[in-house]
């Protein structure tokens, strides 16, 4: 009975699937009253100090475009989904956005698990991708796809553009160990450093290597071990509550002055932080949006965003911030591209996608290109943590710019492979003085 | 009660298969539901002997990662079930000679443990089981048939739906016969059981290993339907949500795991869209609400519907 | 073997001090689980949340009277008495209006009442902190350091995870002892946990017991959520992670038993740092590890009693 019920409804499912496309595409795409954009971040968790205000940034941009007509005439709406309750249930949701919500794109994670875990089922929905945060490099190493793109930098330069400037400043360093969450970055952004390390200073000596669950909200016994161990150099990339966490407890047992910290990822937690924030330590910002930047490419729109949002939310906007507002920058740039191509009839899922490809759009700081791959290139500042009279945060001094094209792998490569590549030379060839 | 029972099972699946056609979206939850009911006939069967385990979540992410180790290696479902039923049950037979040694709340425990053991090796061992990123499954042929996405779907939609009927057909079988009724006597007083020369411990095994066969089934076509697996299957609440999915369905029959699966799983994605951060309490509320006032689960409800017994 | 230790000792000794302060929180919330459990004889899911919103109240009434310009000093009192006050309110109304219903009830139903109110509670915890890390450590602050020699070097511990955590364990364990031995009313207690059925049958008001025995287990929970809250950032999901954790501790100290839970805590709050020392991958395995070693030598637990089996 339900043998014959099955192969019945296969039968009909099997001639939907082969029928449907086929109309679809022979018909012009009309144009929606709106353009949903499925949002995927932290609303709950450690990280949702990173997700909350990315929302926050999101939902007022969408208000300001829409203010202005929308793009290209349609009004945007964002649709938050969290990826808070893990990756399992993230895939479910975004099946849910395409199929029951109907979004027109997918702007999808901050955390790379979760993008690893999404980004391939751009191929089985057809639907546009924007990677606006997670950093992991295995997405475009490791596979090709049509309708993603990632509209940031990633973990290769904002993992080795640190570990340049670190070696500049401290040529000395000896030992070195790391305190990284576990999962894909925390565990991808120290396989970067160490193919770095090992290429552009051999014979450094890593004496721990030590990776508490994420989502960890204690590291007294792993404080311990490298007050013990006398590091040279802590590496950690961990971000959000966790870092503050980390920095907290560290700082009241003095780690802070036995070791340099290196945290790729730290401008998002040091408001948070405020002084307790100790100085002289590498700090990174994921690209070149440093609210003390001293020369952006176009000052009135940088100093108008991050106004905009301190007069609406009462503080300063971090990086995700940022990172949020260039996905909704590429969409506005790559959607009129689209629709100019056709003359001003609205394009289908392929024609929107095949617009991102080798994008280039604005940023308040400088422009981003989306590679041949879907990669996009972001030029990485990186500092000493200081304090400054403007700021009630830690804010980098001595700030050197990398340029994204010098610290990243090129398209076709693995980071893996081409870091070994690297020669000390580049330590002071790379990056110059702002 | 009892006879309606083949007829309302009819029924039922007739009501799934409506509502997969209806909306692709449903599709997906329901396969998600069945996966999870077929676990649960494995926690009733338990039940009927007065254990509670608070850890077949254990059987369901073995089954889950079986599938996604071995879907590359064999690239066929029906192989890779296959895989997962048997080696949960060589799993269930090895940890249920160490726990069918203890009863009541140290059996909670100690399957717990088991779980939360194995939850950790999952998380832990990045390199090999990509840690909390978990694994992603891609679309496998179907006793070699290559299908598409939706054909695929459908597929693993159906074998869902028939091993359902199957499993639990066997299972009502499995209760009605000596070894079944053995079970209710562990409940009871063990030790009569043993004056009538029964081993209870080989008794309660059997029906441990039955019920983490099924659980490996349910987790195998968890994996083959989500098409991506993480630790978080293992984890100790997911344990809780199959005793819970038991009682809110009933544990008269043996449509009470699906009954109970389809309103949970139902509840809990209408509730986790519609209120992002009060889905849990939505749910532990229609829990804490049958248990209350309505002992018999959903099942009971529709046996005073239909004028019989619960059980 | 001498070598290593020669080697690692001192290490060893460092992962003994850290062990300390995990293990004091750890047996506070087990101690009280195992409490509530001897009386009641129920598994208490809900106690991992009695733990985080003595957390989460701890920091929020801290930091509402820091705002008001409260000294650091009375930073620590406001712990002990905001734990208090979530004991005493919650505890009375989870027993009075919940858990009285059930206490006929079977094991599974019981088991899965708390497990609703833990996933109650949970949102309401979401509800009422929101989901952004909190964090108030001007306890641990005000306290300050100390450093301890090691070798040629020295480290510096706080002297909150040094002394005021297992301080106030010791002092909890201590406590209790003399309560259960000494008082009228621990007597009682002791008796229900032993006999249930001769304690009331001798004319013990079983309610009453119940209620008190209660209320203390949700104070105590509580407690080590906010003995905790300055050393750690707070976040939704706290309470699951130590829940689980204590079950582990019950189960292998044997029920009811108070100093098993001590010894237990110590053991597992220890394994842990040592992993994190020499093989960090094994951390989260550890507690786990040793419950299973436990109980394959003692089935009753470590100090637990074999019951009489009843025909």
């Amino acid at each position: 009975m339900t043998a014959t019920l099955t192969r019945r409804e296969t039968l009909a499912a099997g001639f939907g699937s082969v029928l449907l496309p086929a109309t679809l595409s022979a018909q012009p795409v009309a144009k929606p009253a709106e353009f949903k954009i499925g949002v995927t971040t932290f609303l709950s968790g450690p990280a949702s100090v990173f997700g909350v205000p990315s929302r926050r940034a999101c939902e007022m941009l969408a208000e300001q475009i829409n203010a202005a007509g929308g793009i290209a005439g349609v009004p945007i709406r964002p649709i938050f989904v969290d990826e808070g309750p893990g990756t399992d249930h993230l895939v479910g949701e975004i099946r849910r956005l395409v199929q029951s919500e109907g979004v027109h794109a997918i702007f999808q994670s901050i955390s790379s698990g979760s993008c690893l875990a999404c980004t391939p089922l751009s191929r089985e929905l057809n639907k546009v991708m924007l990677l606006w945060d997670c950093g992991t490099q295995r997405i475009f190493e490791e596979a090709r796809y049509d309708y993603a793109f990632r509209t940031q930098g990633y973990a290769t330069p904002e993992v080795l553009a640190p570990l340049l400037y670190l070696l500049r400043k401290k040529p000395d360093i000896r030992t070195v160990a790391v305190l990284n969450q576990d999962y894909a970055w925390g565990r991808d952004s120290w396989e970067i450093w160490q193919a770095a390390i090992g290429a552009l200073k051999p014979g450094t000596r890593v004496v721990a290597e030590m990776f508490p669950r994420f989502g960890s909200t204690d590291f007294s016994t792993e404080i311990t071990r490298l007050l013990a161990l006398r590091p040279d150099v802590v590496f950690s990339s961990s971000w959000g509550g966790e870092l503050v966490t980390f920095i907290r407890q560290a700082t009241e047992r003095r780690l802070h002055e036995r070791t340099t910290f290196v945290l790729p990822v730290a401008e998002a937690s040091l408001q948070i932080l405020g002084r307790n924030m100790p100085e002289g330590h590498v700090i990174g910002a994921r690209g070149d949006h440093w609210n003390n930047h001293p020369s952006p490419a176009n000052p009135a729109l940088f100093n108008g965003f991050v106004n905009a949002y301190r007069q609406k939310f009462n503080e300063f906007p971090i990086y995700p911030c940022h990172h949020m507002a260039q996905a909704v920058w590429a969409l506005k740039a790559a959607l009129e591209k689209a629709v100019a191509a056709k003359n001003g009839a609205w394009p289908s899922d392929a024609e929107l996608a095949a617009a991102f490809r080798g994008l280039t759009f604005p940023t308040p700081t400088s422009t981003i290109t989306l590679r041949e791959d879907g990669q996009g290139l972001e030029d990485q500042i990186v500092g000493l943590s200081s304090f400054d009279p403007r700021f009630p945060f830690a804010v980098p001094k001595e700030m050197m710019r990398y340029s994204a094209a010098q610290v990243s792998a090129p398209a076709g490569q693995k980071s893996t492979d081409w870091l070994k590549t690297l020669t000390p030379a580049m330590i002071q060839s790379a990056g110059t003085a702002l | 009660m009892k006879r309606y029972e083949p007829i309302l099972g009819l029924l039922l699946a007739a009501a799934l298969v409506a509502a997969a056609i209806a909306a692709p979206w449903l599709r997906f939850v329901l396969t998600i539901a069945l996966a999870k009911g077929i676990a649960v006939l494995g926690i009733l069967l338990l039940l009927r002997a007065g254990q509670v385990s608070f850890g077949h979540a254990l059987y369901i992410g073995f089954g889950a990662y079986t599938v996604a180790f071995l879907a590359p290696r064999f690239n066929d479902g029906v192989l890779v079930l296959l895989a997962a039923a048997a080696g949960a049950g060589l799993l269930g037979l090895v940890v249920g000679l160490f726990v069918t040694r203890y009863r009541q709340i140290f059996f909670g425990m100690l399957n717990l443990a088991m779980c939360m053991v194995f939850y950790s090796l999952l998380e832990k061992l990045y390199h090999f089981t990509k840690g909390s990123d978990g694994i992603r499954v891609e679309i496998m042929p179907i006793a070699g048939q290559a299908l598409d996405r939706v054909t695929y779907e459908w597929t693993v939609f159906g074998i869902a739906l028939g091993l359902a009927f199957v499993l639990g057909f066997l299972l009502r079988m499995y209760l009605a016969s000596p070894m079944g009724e053995a079970l209710a006597g562990i409940k009871t007083r063990e030790t009569r059981l043993e004056f009538m020369g029964v081993p209870a411990r080989g008794i309660l095994l059997s029906a441990y290993v039955i019920s983490a066969i099924v659980g490996g089934l349910g987790g195998a076509l968890i994996a083959m339907t989500s098409r991506h697996v993480t630790p978080l299957l293992s984890y100790w609440t997911a344990s809780g949500e199959l005793v819970f999915i038991a009682i809110l369905g009933g544990a008269g029959g043996v449509l009470g795991p699906f009954l109970g699966a389809a309103a949970y799983e139902l509840v809990r994605v209408y509730a986790a869209a519609s209120f992002a951060d009060a889905w849990q309490m939505i749910l532990g509320t229609v829990l804490l609400l049958v248990i209350l006032f309505a002992p018999g689960g959903l099942w009971g409800m529709a046996a005073r519907v239909l004028g019989g017994r619960g059980r | 073997m001498a070598e290593w230790f020669q080697d690692n000792g001192l290490l060893l000794g460092l992962a003994l001090l850290d062990g300390l302060s995990s293990a004091g929180l750890i047996f506070l919330v087990a101690v009280g689980l195992n409490l509530v459990f001897g009386v009641l004889r129920i598994v208490n899911v809900a106690h991992g949340s009695l733990y985080a919103i003595g957390a989460y109240s701890a920091a929020s009434i801290g930091l509402f009277l820091t705002s008001l310009g409260l000294p650091a000093w009375a930073s620590i009192p406001t712990l002990i008495l905001s734990a208090a006050l979530v004991g005493a309110i919650l505890g009375p109304l989870i027993e009075r209006f919940i858990l009285r219903r059930i206490y006929a009830g079977e094991e599974v139903v019981q088991l899965l009442v708390t497990f609703a109110l833990f996933m109650i509670l949970e949102d309401v915890q979401k509800l009422v902190w929101g989901v952004q890390p909190i964090h108030h450590d001007a306890a641990m602050r005000w306290l300050g350091t100390i450093d301890v020699p090691f070798g040629t070097d020295f480290i510096p511990f706080t002297n909150y995870q040094l002394f005021v955590l297992p301080g106030f364990a010791v002092i909890t364990l201590a406590g209790l002892a003399w309560f259960l031995r000494s008082t009228l009313t621990g007597r009682v207690i002791v008796a229900v946990t032993t006999d249930r059925e001769a304690a009331t049958a001798m004319g013990i008001d079983a309610a009453k017991i119940f209620l008190l025995t209660f209320t203390f287990g949700a104070m105590l929970a509580a407690l080590g959520g906010a003995l905790s809250s300055p050393t750690a950032a707070l976040v939704p999901g706290v309470g699951a992670q130590i829940i689980v954790l204590s079950f582990a501790v019950v189960a292998t100290a044997g029920l009811g038993q108070i100093e098993g839970a001590a010894l237990t805590s110590l053991m597992m709050g220890m394994g842990r740092s040592i992993a994190v020392y020499f093989e960090p991958e094994l951390e989260v395995v550890v507690p786990y590890i040793i419950m299973v070693l436990v109980l394959l030598v003692r089935p009753q637990g470590l100090f637990g009693v074999i019951e009489t089996r009843r025909v």
